[in-house]
């Protein structure tokens, strides 16, 4: 079944064309890439199968539903969530509050009982709590749950932001340059963290530059070039593209991703 | 940690609070104390409420006075025009200020920083100019007295009775305050004041809770505002002025934004400051806000989380 499908998307800003008819069919348990060269739009096609931006022309559906145009929130209701390039973390509180405010959508109390700090909102804090906890664990990051999240190296951020989307217990997770500017050893953690939510069966889209984890733990890659799709398939059939290897993955890159798959 | 342990946690500021609200009259040489301390603790009450809104969810209101002023002439109109009785006049002033803050809220949320910062202040504007103006309700710009509190056919009077009235209601909205903060609104409430985006992709509606937060710190405000009419006897329309909402404002970030504590030190600091300043005559302005500057010079976070933060870096 395809979990997520974006037909014929496209959104033009200030007369550029960012996103110019692409599509997308991801099925439920895969690892969806979507890799292209800088500027080629995979930021701003997350941002529109996310909710952030409104496609001007296309369809968006999740799991059979027309969901395009809904708001991110709604959308998080569906069970879609997702992690920043840049990162937005809630810098002022603590990891673990961070990530209890991932649990939100799963939460049911009303502003009188929250007022008035009901019985019902104790259990539902410590309910939060356990599985605020949970999520950090799966990333490695219980030690740091009382720090102030500000507070955290870049790796661990990263990871934070994984936490917090994970305990929202999405359907579909999509992950937008995870290994940016990480270290080798944080890559492969994050390269695990990934793995162990595909075997839960999370589907991931993930858009990332470091071909070595792309090549490595995708079940499609998606390629796109100045906001169109340029070629799609598995590892092997992308990195053997005579197109993708002149838009793209360039001399340097095509050896980095044979390496990896070899 | 424990359940147990962590709901003591969260209740010992509240102790702390109401021991010192109790404990403080012991100190009191005169019932002119008492006029000051009830002041300090009504001005503590909106200022928690502005600081729901402004230090956790992080949305200014340059209006708040307005609803002060709204609380105000509620228990001043509907006793002397229609006959109600104050106490039900205080909550109808209140309920008429959350309807106020979600009409007014639901359009002027939508903007940010300083374009809030803006609407808000014409929100407060309009208040004051409709109580100037509505001279046949309101008295005009020489305002109305406002008749006593009547309870249980006991006439609520005196400095003293006030501040204990006042301390009540400051301790309980105190606790609302904090059981807000620790509970899933409150913490979807932190969360868009650090990252609207990250707040919406995780599935909070962003505009309803801006919303609700926003209508919490105009019931606050109000009620200070009817405790104000009521213990003063007299109402004019300057209390829901631009100064008085300033004031409110600085009391917030003097105290420390997202610190309910420091909302009660914030409020205290700017309402006893002036009174003690009175001994330097025609200076008393310009050292009032010598003192605030150099507070927040050396204080930027405000009082209350500066300090805590240097009680922090002494036990390391």
């Amino acid at each position: 079944m395809m979990l997520l499908e974006a037909d014929r998307l496209s959104i033009t800003f200030g007369g550029v064309r960012a996103i110019d008819g692409a599509s997308l069919a991801v099925a439920s348990g895969q690892v969806f890439s979507i890799i292209g060269p800088n500027g080629s739009g995979k930021t701003t096609l997350l941002n529109l199968v996310s909710g952030l931006y409104t496609p001007q022309d296309g369809a968006i559906h999740l799991a059979g539903e027309t969901v395009t145009g809904l708001a991110p929130e709604q959308l998080a209701r569906r069970g879609l969530s997702r992690t920043f390039q840049n990162l937005q973390i809630f810098s002022r509180m603590s990891v673990l509050q961070n990530v209890m405010v991932g649990r939100h959508r799963h939460e049911r109390t009303g502003i009188f009982a929250d007022l008035l700090h009901w019985p019902s909102v104790a259990r539902q804090n410590a309910a939060t709590r356990a599985a605020a906890l949970a999520a950090l664990a799966r990333v490695g990051l219980v030690e740091a749950a009382a720090r102030p999240a500000g507070s955290l190296a870049y790796g661990a951020l990263k990871r934070l932001e994984i936490a917090r989307a994970l305990a929202s217990e999405p359907r579909l997770l999509l992950l937008d340059e995870p290994a940016a500017g990480c270290n080798p050893v944080e890559t492969q953690e994050i390269d695990q963290a990934i793995r162990s939510l595909v075997k839960e069966g999370i589907t991931v889209v993930l858009v990332e530059h470091d071909m070595r984890l792309v090549m490595n733990i995708s079940d499609r890659v998606h390629v796109l070039a100045r906001g169109r799709t340029l070629a799609e398939g598995t590892p092997h059939e992308v990195r053997a593209n005579a197109e993708v290897i002149e838009a793209y993955l360039g001399v340097h890159g095509s050896r980095e991703a044979a390496h990896a798959l070899d | 940690m424990n359940l147990r342990a962590l709901s003591v946690t969260r209740l010992l500021p509240v102790v702390a609070v109401a021991a010192l609200v109790l404990i403080l009259p012991l100190f009191f040489p005169s019932a002119y104390y008492y006029r000051v301390g009830a002041l300090v603790l009504i001005f503590a009450l909106a200022v928690v409420g502005l600081n729901l809104l402004m230090g956790f969810a992080g949305q200014v209101s340059l209006g708040h006075a307005g609803f002060l002023g709204i609380g105000a002439y509620a228990v001043a109109i509907g006793p002397v025009q229609f006959g109600a009785p104050s106490w039900l006049c205080l909550f109808a002033g209140a309920i008429l200020s959350g309807i106020v803050a979600f009409a007014v809220g639901r359009p002027i949320l939508k903007l940010k920083g300083h374009y809030l910062a803006v609407a808000t202040l014409g929100f407060g504007l309009l208040v004051a100019i409709v109580l100037t103006n509505e001279a046949n309700w309101t008295g005009g710009p020489d305002g109305m007295n406002v008749p006593a509190l009547k309870l249980f056919g006991w006439r609520v009077h005196g400095s003293d009775v006030w501040y204990w009235i006042a301390g009540a209601t400051f301790v309980g909205g105190f606790l609302l305050a904090l059981n807000l903060m620790d509970s899933p609104t409150g913490r979807a409430l932190q969360a868009i004041h650090d990252s609207e985006i990250a707040a919406r992709v995780l599935g909070i509606d962003v505009a309803r809770k801006k919303l609700v937060v926003f209508i919490i710190s105009a019931v606050y405000a109000s009620v200070a505002g009817s405790y104000l009419a009521l213990f003063n006897g007299l109402v004019t329309p300057d209390l829901a002025g631009f100064l008085g909402s300033i004031e409110l404002v600085a009391m917030v970030v003097l105290g420390g934004m997202g610190s309910i504590v420091g909302s009660l030190v914030g409020a205290a600091v700017l309402v006893v400051l002036p009174q003690a300043l009175t001994v330097f005559h025609d200076y008393e302005q310009a050292l009032l806000g010598l003192i605030v500057m150099v507070f927040m010079i050396f204080l930027r976070q405000g009082i209350v989380p500066s300090l805590a933060g240097v009680f922090a870096g002494w036990r390391k």
